[in-house]
């Protein structure tokens, strides 16, 4: 937490305004009701209609400053939390921009989107309301307490009475309460799970006919939500009024005994009155503390998660460099030198072993393998997502990590399985990598991807607006276009990772061939899961547990590799139907 | 059943997800609308929920009002105590009326307690009654429903719309009532204590009701232009950090830094606004509670120096003056959370007044023992009016018989079977199911005789026995033991942690995808339908769980009627009739080799996908 208060820094002076605005505003809060002692004690009480006057005078003066003073705390306090929160938000981005994809790998995105702005949110209320509350309450804490003592010493002790009093309870409440709202939240998750479980899936539900079990599965998850939900808050119902319960205790208290004092002669009445109402204040600062400290608590646990990734070590040199489009270009060679690559945070488990590949510029290699053989890891490294944790990746002869990352991954198109797109019109998809691209180029790459048709018949065309992650498209549309957008920037190396799982057999092998007629000079990557996909391809490399398992073209393998004709036997499911 | 090839048939052409009218449908990010169409309409619906509990909450609203005039009672005793007893030395009679005091304070806070005690039972209860009518109606709607919105849209009505209402009900009520009686209290006993000083004092209401009026309507415009930016830059958020590894591989951060630096600043700006104005609130407040504060003891000291008021009425006017200012504050903000609650409320209405899907018709009965022959008679059908996706549609399966569905992406293999297990009526022509139309079937009688198996396989966060069950909820273990190991997964099983009894996570997320196909076997297994739906769409399997799961589905289909929208050449090989459609039409029909020979559309795809069909038999 403290840590990132240097955001505040920047803004220092109006970030001490506010607490001394602040002093101002409770010094005239706390004038009152001296001034109200004046009047009746001397005003009334030896009948000094001027002195009165003048003091009502005086209370009404007070509270114009004590206002001036408020507003202006909060004017400068809520400026100096917008400030360093929008400059903790941007610092946040752009690190998050700087992380690698291993980073990536650890960190949910689901985390740091709520990092991003959930917690910076609660950080910008944590730091207005500290610049504003955090002196007001002990302020005027002490303040009060010390004008009751000044008021009627003698009747102080109430206060030592009713103070630890309240501050066990809010103590209490937020021992209690805390770790119950917790259960509170995983019973919601629960309620929320089975709502999530049966939309996904409410196809098969209905098949089945399983309506009424979930609705039983459902009605015990939502009866247990209830149950903790009404315990935490009838605890909340107990104490509050009990705090106020102890602050009229303590008024009837002074009542009592100052009412006796004054009739006993050592009182007087101007007193009593100023002093339970110094008595109220006390108590109601206390209040206010309480809620801070709630408040608080939550903000650190914020400030937790957003100083994790301030602090994190990108394990890439990732920084947003310049790069020019001008810098060579890559030509499309590509070599594996005795790489090895494991994940971080996997335990080390090697991904790839001792890997030594050559693809010649202009070549189409395929690559296929069982599930978890490194595929679309090998392919990860040459735009250097990753570095590999043994021997080098080169491209034209050049390590990449040599290479300037806007030349490299500028002369690479990449599409990766999971399809993403953003919410932007079609047209701005497609020209994702090269957002000066012409409608003449944005057309022919999306005739190549196969997906000119399609989009053609969409209500606004090239112009249709995609929603969020492109969810208006079917699976293979949306890889079309994902293959348009790596085209478009006219790579000299694709790699195509199992791009078109969700294509139909028709349109894919016309996507291969385009591709291949428009590619025919760059070098082209292909991962895939159906050895159709690749059959056709100049090379083939087999890839199992992280190894090279054998290379050559489609026949030559199926001749001389088991693994290839193991794989190929099961997609077309020819052998083995005999068995049990 | 791939939704996304189902999604796209008829809406090739409008790829726009139709939304729920109202308030909020779309870009706002956790806050829905701000206000509700028809305020009365929402008020109505939720008192009708609420109407159950009309004695608790009759009881409250007693307990209200004797809470409020405690706390109203305080000030005005004790101005009593000072003048009646202080001042004229009374020291018993200022006894009497302390514990007078003592009692009026200890029966406020109980009432207090026992009215907060009550009214939370009530609201959660009838929030757990809006929840569970809620996810009712959901098992009722039809499937067009739910492929036509956003999965996020209808979770965040069914969880943060209804926790609107969860705060509303539980605070913002009672609240509301003690509010409004503490006002008007207050109001009355100023009066009666001293009319002359009280109605200087509440010359500052209307003074009041002024600023917060001005105050307010600024607030609310800026404030909802805070909403707006921050949708803005949430959105920018998440979409730049779940496509976070495009953005690298296109070199895109300098952009999305810039249009992120953009909208940062139109927040800082418009937040910075909005929060200036909502804060002005309290210490406006204040001056005027501090200006009342002046006027009560000047004027009233004027007062009372000329005999007409008295010490002890001043402290009770001083007491009344802070007690006003909070209700006030309160009830303008209450205003405000209400309207959310109600804009919520209406929200979720509107789902549980969608229309339910199909139902039976009058007559409908159900069917036993289905033998399994299916019969489509000259069907057309189209999810959207004039946008036809099945043509005359007509095949006849015998019983037992496995059927092979094949052809391009879209063509509408899907939609037949949708039309089999009655998720949607046909336009024109019938379907029979052991000669009845199925319209004369009962739907859930129909549906329990077809067994189904989808490539997105829906499992739960159950035991993975209690996920077989599913299938049968009679079975017994054995019989579910049994369907494991004839859909070859109860070796994998038995390596779990706790073999059957293993908990899965979320949608079964903590198996692989093979995985959890074989236990969707194992389920359909369980079931024994007569009638079987097969999606065969491969996903990334390695290739033993490949061949375990090819077997598995074999056993599956023997002695039922089989219905495989088809992937696998094996498959399609050795079914007994294969369907081939084609833009909503069977362009063919055949066995295998009657196709091949036929050297139509069938061929051509068979040809694009299998060049060496003949090399593999060597």
């Amino acid at each position: 937490m403290f840590k990132l208060l240097s955001y505040v820094k920047p803004y220092w002076k109006t970030a001490l305004l506010a607490p001394l605005l602040m002093a101002l505003e409770v010094t005239m809060d706390l004038l009152q009701p001296r001034l109200v002692q004046r009047i009746i004690d001397v005003g009334i009480g030896e009948m000094k209609m001027d002195v009165v006057f003048t003091t009502g005078g005086l209370m009404i003066g007070a509270a114009f400053v004590g206002v001036v003073g408020g507003v202006g705390c909060s004017v400068f306090a809520i400026a100096t939390s917008r400030n360093a929160g929008a400059d903790l938000r941007g610092r946040l981005f752009e690190k998050i921009q700087q992380l690698s994809f291993g980073n990536l790998d650890e960190m949910e995105s689901g985390n740091l989107i709520t990092v991003l702005t959930s917690d910076v949110n609660i950080y910008q209320r944590a730091v207005a309301m500290g610049l504003r509350i955090l002196v007001r309450g002990p302020l005027l804490m002490i303040g009060s307490l010390t004008m009751a003592l000044i008021t009627a010493p003698g009747l102080s002790w109430i206060i030592l009475v009713a103070l630890p009093l309240v501050i066990f309870l809010l103590l209490f409440l937020n021992r209690k309460v805390a770790p119950l709202f917790r259960t509170v939240q995983e019973k919601l998750d629960k309620v929320n799970t089975v709502m999530r479980e049966n939309l996904s899936g409410i196809r098969v539900i209905k098949s089945f006919v399983r309506s009424d079990y979930e609705i039983d599965r459902f009605g015990e998850a939502n009866r247990d939500y209830m149950a903790i939900n009404r315990k935490a808050r009838r605890i909340m119902g107990v104490v509050m009024p009990l705090v106020g319960l102890i602050l009229n205790m303590g008024i009837v208290a002074v009542i009592w005994f100052g009412g006796r004092g004054v009739v006993a002669g050592g009182y007087r009445l101007g007193q009593i009155v100023a002093f339970y109402n110094y008595l109220l204040r006390l108590l109601g600062s206390l209040t206010m503390i309480g809620m801070i400290l709630i408040n608080l608590s939550r903000a650190v646990a914020s400030a937790e998660r957003m100083a994790e990734i301030l602090e994190k070590e990108p394990d890439l040199e990732e920084a947003i460099e310049e790069g020019s489009k001008d810098d060579p270009q890559v030509k499309g060679q590509i070599e594996f030198q005795d790489v090895s690559f494991s994940y971080r945070g996997d335990g080390g488990k090697p991904v790839l072993e001792g890997i030594d590949l050559t693809v010649r510029a202009g070549e189409t290699v395929g690559i296929v393998g069982p599930t978890g053989s490194g595929k679309s890891s090998l392919v990860y490294l040459i735009p250097r997502l990753y570095d590999p944790t043994a021997g080098r990746v080169l491209v034209d002869g050049k390590d990449v990590r040599k290479i300037s990352k806007k030349a490299l991954r500028g002369g690479i198109g990449f599409v990766m399985q999971e399809t993403i797109l953003f919410a932007r019109t079609v047209r701005e998809n497609i020209r994702f990598g090269k957002p000066a691209a012409s409608e003449e180029e944005v057309r022919q790459a999306a005739q190549i991807a196969q997906a000119h048709q399609f989009i053609k018949e969409l209500p606004a065309g090239y112009d249709t607006s995609l929603g969020q992650r492109g969810i208006n498209l079917s699976g293979g549309q949306k890889q079309r276009l994902a293959i348009a957008r790596a085209l478009l920037i006219n790579p000299d190396i694709l790699i195509l990772d199992d791009s078109a799982s969700a294509v139909d057999m028709k349109t894919e092998s016309q996507l291969m061939k385009a591709i291949k007629a428009v590619e025919r000079d760059s070098t082209t990557v292909i991962i895939a899961q159906k050895i159709s996909t690749v059959k056709d391809a100049e090379r083939i490399v087999v890839l199992e547990d992280g190894r090279v398992a054998g290379q050559g073209n489609h026949s030559q393998l199926l001749r001389d590799n088991e693994i290839y004709r193991e794989i190929y036997a099961s997609q077309r499911g020819g052998e083995g139907d005999n068995d049990e | 059943m791939n939704k996304r090839d189902r999604n796209t048939k008829g809406k090739e052409s409008k790829s726009q997800t139709r939304r729920l009218p109202g308030p909020g449908g779309g870009r706002h990010r956790g806050l829905g609308g701000e206000r509700a169409e028809d305020t009365k309409g929402a008020f109505n619906r939720i008192w009708n929920y609420l109407r159950k509990e009309s004695r608790s909450i009759t009881l409250v609203f007693f307990l209200v009002i004797g809470a409020t005039t405690c706390n109203l009672l305080g000030p005005f005793l004790m101005g009593r105590a000072i003048d009646s007893f202080i001042a004229r030395g009374d020291i018993a009679g200022l006894a009497r009326m302390a514990l007078l005091m003592v009692s009026v304070y200890l029966g406020g806070s109980f009432l207090n307690w026992l009215q907060t005690f009550i009214m939370v039972g009530v609201s959660q209860r009838t929030l757990r009654e809006i929840r569970s009518d809620l996810f009712r109606k959901l098992q009722e709607l039809s499937l067009s429903f739910f492929d036509e919105r956003p999965h996020g849209e209808l979770m965040s009505r069914m969880t943060n719309d209804v926790e609107t209402i969860n705060l509303t009900l539980t605070q913002s009520v009672t609240q509301l009532i003690s509010s409004l009686l503490t006002v008007l209290g207050v109001v009355a006993m100023m009066l009666v204590i001293n009319y002359k000083l009280a109605l200087v004092t509440l010359l500052t209401v209307p003074l009041v009701a002024l600023i917060a009026r001005y105050v307010a309507r600024y607030t609310r415009k800026a404030f909802s232009e805070q909403q707006r930016n921050i949708g803005d830059l949430n959105g920018l958020i998440e979409e730049t950090i779940t496509g976070q590894r495009v953005v690298k591989l296109f070199c895109r951060e300098r952009e999305m830094l810039e249009r992120f630096e953009q909208r940062n600043e139109d927040y800082r700006t418009s937040s910075t606004r909005a929060g200036v104005l909502a804060s002005l609130m309290g210490p406006l407040m204040g001056l005027v509670n501090n200006l009342s504060f002046a006027v009560v003891a000047g004027v009233g000291g004027w007062m009372a120096v000329g005999g007409v008021a008295t010490v002890g009425t001043i402290a009770a006017f001083l007491n009344y003056t802070r007690q006003f200012g909070h209700p006030l504050n309160r009830l303008a903000s209450l205003y405000n959370t209400v309207q959310s609650a109600l804009a919520g409320a209406e929200r979720i209405f509107e789902i549980i007044d969608q229309e339910p899907e199909l139902q039976d018709e009058p007559g409908a009965e159900p069917i036993e023992k289905v033998k399994g022959e299916v019969t489509f008679a000259g069907v057309d059908f189209s999810y959207e009016e004039g946008v036809p996706v099945l043509k005359n549609v007509s095949f006849r399966a015998e019983p037992g018989e496995m059927v092979a569905l094949v052809g391009p992406t879209g063509a509408g293999k899907t939609t037949i079977v949708n039309l089999l297990t009655r998720f949607y009526d046909i336009d024109e022509g019938a379907i029979y199911v052991d000669g009845k139309d199925i319209r004369e079937i009962e739907i859930d009688s129909l549906r329990s005789q077809l067994g189904i198996v989808l490539q997105d396989t829906y499992l739960f966060s159950g035991t993975v026995e209690e996920n077989i069950r599913f299938g049968r909820l009679a079975a017994r273990k054995e019989e579910v033991e049994e369907a494991a190991k004839k859909a070859n997964a109860d070796r994998f099983i038995r390596h779990l942690p706790r073999t059957y009894e293993t908990e899965l996570s979320e949608e079964g997320a903590n198996l692989s995808q093979g995985q959890r196909q074989l236990i969707s076997i194992a389920r359909a297994l369980l079931a024994d339908p007569a009638i079987l739906i097969l999606d065969e769409a491969t996903s990334s399997v390695d290739t033993r769980t490949e061949i375990h799961i090819q077997k598995a589905m074999k056993k599956l289909m023997k002695g039922r009627t089989s219905f495989v929208i088809a992937h696998r050449l094996d498959t399609i090989r050795n079914a007994d009739k294969i369907l081939v459609i084609k833009g909503g039409e069977i362009v063919e029909t055949g066995t295998h080799g009657e196709l091949l020979a036929k050297e139509g559309f069938y061929h051509e795809l068979h040809n694009s996908r299998f060049q060496d069909a003949d090399v593999i038999n060597q």
